[in-house]
């Protein structure tokens, strides 16, 4: 019964999303105030309808409803009730709910903090999102539907893929989904000033910390998939340019642009179509990623084996969406000669450009890659795979200058600036840098080359953006603050140099082994040896596990005892490799067990993975620095300019 | 020419110069990171022959594997349904690795013996990567070889 209930309230909320696209969109356009009225509750409406549906799922899940077909092919009686809580969104079904419900978070929190802008404006973007949620909905429930009934049920579900019960995976899809998800809300504001023919800097500025907030949790939800990649599927690699974390990182990379010419168009009304034009792309590209995912054309670890009806009509509303938007582009494009405060060469404006154009080539490059294999099959070329060594050095390629150009950015002038002053503020730094650089070269015991270029690119990025904040708190004084919108630039700047050094070192200095060791053998690695005291089997909630001991030494002194696993689940018999980590600032010690080998000797593969947790620590300092530049007081400063002016009639000059 | 029309050629030389600097680059490292997918019948056939460094995509033939004792070479063979290649491998195999399941190989061949730097067997037992179900098309049906995957994967396969 309550699935039924759960069907009603989302087709209830397909109607109310096509309510608050229709009326809305056609209110602005022809004026008409009750029409746009209707955005705010209907956004509610549809949050509230969603939410609900995503509660009965749960519950479906909590209290074992075996007769609901999705339920019982992702759950199990065995599984732990934290999982079944996980499970609701553990495959395609779910996860599209999941999808619906966050865009109707995303839409429940426009219209609730948007009391600032004009109605039209709002009414528009609304309406947009409204489009947006009309074509999952529509999705979900003709091709996807969680609510399917199983008659008779079934005594016994089939279980959640063991991959996946697991903590990190219990946050990993909802927050890359809010990021994903969070990218229609400067998509939505660029077709509203499309449709309105005017890009009003103030509204932009209203926009600004939404996309900081979406690609900061774009970015968490990128980095916990990167750490539990690491820590679960038992390679020790925290990367693979699998085609679908390509998915997720192409509108992380478009987003990281956006965030950049956003504030440029917002202080300086230059890079106007551009910034529009971006918004649109990270949007496609994160509807892009729900496609190469939902539909199964990719071979990749997260694929579905899926229904060819789903992937076409993701096709048909991709094509839509990017089709339509890009038509609307090209009709309503804001005029050339609308192009903001003039600016010359070296300037803030240009290493933005740079920025902006590195970013967006990067993002094609990885775009590129990834579709590479679709078109190659599409076209009858053959059956091919792009190899990650492409990706790698393409992706060198296109960050180094982005690197080298970072710390310039700041500490250089909007408009017009001499080349000397940053460089001469900079070239002491980027001695020491060197310097630093040589010396690590010299000291690296292997992989010289990337652990040189690690410390150079951290320590450049972390001078560089430390001589930013020395400058600007030393010009406190003077009456300038330094603003949240500094604090989370510097903060996601000391990011990028943690992550540098996390990536380039670990990718430097890994030493791994993998061989048979029968009990009581040991293996030496890089000052350590891991002595394997044997497996014993035991048993978990829904597996049976065979559990190797391994003890580590130092320098002849006991250092630690890992326990790595190897796991069979109870159902489907799927076998699976714990890793045990023993986690360190500078270095982590992995170690899994690969299969047996007869006689008591078993398979074992150890790594050391110095600086392994640095990745994510920078990650996460990115993140932060999305989180804190959002907060910034200026962009709430809308609502105090708009309450001296008519709603209706923004002034098109751009503020500063 | 005036100085803004000099300098609008400069960038127009400028981005095209990029840009091809930019397409040298991306078409040199996709020509030689791509790596084709074969399975043994066409390997046998010849159709790999000009390809180095290819995968190897099919079913782990029942009864194949092998282990030498105490090491980590092993060896099996992959079948499509109509021809098999004996694989080698030295390493861990990954969990879903299984005799009758598909897996895709990553190598050369050396003697007639196909030699692996990297082994993948996809996430779920039910699933077939649909490449390599869409190569064997239906070959598998001809011969007593497990269905690759399930419901799925088999409509996929048409």
């Amino acid at each position: 019964m309550l699935g039924e209930i759960g069907q009603v309230a989302l087709i209830l909320a397909l109607l109310v999303s096509v309510l608050q696209a229709a009326l809305p969109l056609a209110g602005a356009q022809r004026g008409v105030a009750p029409w746009m009225a209707v955005a705010r509750p209907a956004a509610y409406a549809q949050l509230a309808l969603v939410g609900f549906a995503f509660v009965i799922l749960t519950h479906g899940f909590v209290t074992q409803d075996f007769s609901l077909l999705y339920v019982a092919e992702n759950s199990n009686s065995l599984l732990p009730l934290m999982y079944r809580y996980t499970a609701v969104w553990g495959a395609h079904e779910g996860s599209l709910l999941l999808w619906a419900l966050i865009l109707a978070v995303w839409t429940g929190a426009v219209a609730r903090f948007s009391r600032s802008l004009p109605e039209t404006v709002i009414a528009r973007v609304l309406g947009v999102m409204g489009l947006v949620s009309a074509g999952f909905l529509a999705f979900l429930i003709f091709t996807s539907n969680p609510f399917l009934r199983l008659l008779p049920a079934a005594a016994e579900g089939r279980d959640l893929n063991p991959l996946l019960q697991d903590p990190g995976m219990i946050i990993h899809p909802p927050m890359l989904y809010l990021g994903y998800v969070g990218f229609s809300v400067p998509f939505a504001f660029a077709i509203a000033a499309l449709l309105d023919g005017k890009i009003d800097a103030r509204w932009l500025r209203w926009t600004r910390p939404w996309t900081n907030v979406a690609w900061a949790f774009l970015t968490l939800g990128i980095a916990l998939g990167s750490w539990w990649a690491y820590y679960e599927l038992g390679w020790g690699g925290w990367w693979f340019w699998d085609p679908v974390e390509n998915a997720s990182f192409m509108p992380w990379l478009a987003g990281a642009a956006l965030l950049h010419s956003q504030a440029v168009t917002e202080k300086r009304g230059s890079f106007r179509g551009w910034t529009l034009l971006l918004a649109i792309a990270t949007f496609s590209l994160s509807l892009l990623g729900t496609f190469l995912v939902r539909s199964g054309v990719l071979t990749s670890v997260h694929a579905f084996a899926a229904d060819p009806a789903r992937g076409l009509f993701i096709l048909i509303f991709l094509g839509i969406v990017v089709g339509g938007s890009l038509l609307l582009y090209a009709l309503k494009a804001p005029s050339s000669d609308d192009a903001g405060k003039p600016f010359e060469l070296f300037s803030r404006e240009t290493l933005l450009l740079a920025n902006n154009l590195l970013l967006s080539t990067a993002c094609a490059m990885v775009l590129l890659g990834t579709l590479y294999p679709l078109l190659a099959d599409a076209l009858e070329l053959g059956k091919i795979s792009v190899g990650p060594p492409y990706f790698a050095l393409m992706f060198v390629l296109l960050m180094a200058p982005l690197v080298l150009l970072l710390p310039f950015g700041p500490i250089t002038r909007w408009q017009r600036e001499q080349v000397s002053k940053p460089l001469a503020m900079l070239l002491p730094w980027a001695g020491l840098a060197l310097v630093l650089a040589l010396i690590a070269y010299f000291m690296a015991p292997q992989g010289p080359v990337k652990v040189a270029a690690g410390v150079f690119g951290a320590a450049w990025v972390m001078f560089g953006t430390a001589r930013f904040v020395w400058t600007r708190v030393r010009s406190q004084s003077s009456g300038q603050r330094f603003t949240a919108e500094m604090l989370g630039m510097t903060l996601a700047h000391f990011g990028v140099a943690v992550f540098l050094v996390g990536a380039l070192l670990t990718e430097g200095l890994t030493t791994q082994r993998e061989l048979a060791v029968a009990q009581g053998q040991s293996v030496e690695l890089g000052g350590y040896s891991f002595r394997f005291d044997g497996a014993a089997h035991s048993q978990g909630p829904n597996y049976e596990a065979d559990r190797g001991t391994v003890t580590v030494f130092k320098d002849g002194k006991p250092f630690t005892v890992m326990h790595p696993e190897k796991r069979a689940y109870a159902s489907g018999g799927q076998v699976m490799t714990e890793a045990a980590i023993a986690r360190g600032v500078i270095r982590d010690l992995y170690v899994a067990l690969g299969e047996p080998l007869g006689n008591d000797s078993w398979a074992l593969r150890v790594h050391i993975k110095p600086f392994v947790r640095w990745i994510w620590a920078g990650a996460l300092l990115m993140m932060l620095g999305g989180f804190v530049t959002a907060t910034d007081r200026r962009f709430r400063r809308v609502a105090q300019v708009r309450e001296s002016l008519p709603a209706n009639e923004p002034t098109p000059e751009p503020a500063r | 020419m005036n100085p803004v029309r000099r300098r609008r050629l400069l960038w127009v030389i400028a981005l095209v110069v990029a840009a091809g600097i930019a397409t040298t680059l991306v078409a040199m490292a996709l020509q030689r990171n791509i790596a084709y997918l074969y399975t043994p019948s066409e390997v046998i056939r010849g159709e790999a022959g000009g390809q180095a460094r290819f995968r190897l995509g099919g079913m782990v033939a029942a009864d194949s594997f092998k282990r030498a004792p105490g090491s980590l070479d092993a060896t099996f063979r992959v079948t499509d349904g109509d021809a098999q290649m004996p694989v080698k491998y030295t390493g861990i195999l990954p969990d879903l690795f299984r005799e009758k399941q598909a897996v895709v190989a990553t190598g050369r061949m050396e003697n007639g013996v196909f030699v692996a730097e990297t082994i993948l067997a996809k996430h779920d037992e039910n699933y077939m990567p649909k490449e390599v179900a869409d190569k064997m098309g239906m070959a598998h049906k001809k011969h007593d070889v497990a269905a690759p995957g399930g419901a799925g994967a088999a409509q996929e396969a048409k």
